[in-house]
């Protein structure tokens, strides 16, 4: 009786201190933001592969390609890839140049849970554009001790 | 234990032309946020910056948070103008560092 009392205070602690110690990481939107500056993100130029039904979130494959003749005159400079649901929104960030003759970019990623992930690209204008892919994660990241 | 790398890049290069550099560093990539089966929060080990110079100029950075999975994966493309010596180098929590040299041949 005791003890069950005791999980369930456990539980309900668990349940206030969750939600709070979330709310000190920000949201997806203003972390976004945030990286963005002043700039509104755009729908476009940007595509953001991965699968969206992954089996296993420990290590994801991502490749973020971007629209760009990658000149001196119009580049890409950064590529920011963020998700939504993980301990923290960001994921990395790359920096390139003209020198790269491509803007695309792979790496390997986490997923915790099912989520949505962004990636977002700051050209040389300043302009600022963003994919957006919803994904759905049967085995999540993080959980084996 | 001695940190490798693997790095995987076309020599020599065609002149001219876009080649992929792809890069894996063995690291754990600890998040931090992870309890060993004691309970206790497993400390946050992290590789957090790489970055690749072609003789001294900067061809290429990233910043990796712990999202990046476990002996982090990275692969970018480099417009083979130039022969010379890259060095492929990364830094992280726990003054943790590495770093491998790879010359960029031209065909």
């Amino acid at each position: 009786m005791r003890s069950s009392r005791r999980n369930t205070a456990i539980a309900l602690l668990a349940v206030v201190i969750a939600p709070a110690l979330r709310a000190a990481e920000p949201t997806l939107a203003a972390a976004i933001q945030a990286w963005a500056g002043g700039a509104m993100p755009r729908d476009g130029r940007v595509t953001l592969q991965i699968a969206e039904l992954v089996e296993n979130g420990n290590a994801v494959p991502v490749t973020v390609r971007v629209d760009s003749p990658m000149t001196a005159a119009a580049h890409v400079t950064e590529i920011a890839l963020f998700n939504q649901r993980n301990p923290q929104r960001e994921v990395a960030r790359f920096h390139l140049g003209p020198h790269n003759g491509r803007a695309e970019v792979s790496t390997r990623i986490r997923l915790a849970t099912s989520q949505r992930l962004v990636a977002l690209a700051r050209l040389s204008d300043g302009s600022v554009w963003q994919h957006q892919v919803d994904v759905l994660v049967t085995l999540a990241a993080c959980i084996e001790t | 234990m001695a940190t490798r790398a693997l790095i995987h890049l076309p020599s020599p290069a065609p002149r001219g032309s876009v080649i992929e550099i792809r890069c894996t560093l063995q690291h754990p990539m600890e998040t931090g946020h992870r309890r060993d089966g004691n309970g206790r929060l497993q400390p946050r080990d992290i590789a957090s910056r790489f970055e690749c110079r072609l003789d001294g100029s900067l061809m290429f950075a990233a910043d990796l948070y712990p999202a990046v999975a476990a002996n982090p994966y990275l692969a970018f493309a480099l417009r083979a103008d130039r022969a010379g010596s890259l060095v492929f180098s990364w830094t992280g929590d726990g003054g943790f560092r590495h770093q491998e040299t790879r010359p960029l041949v031209l065909a």
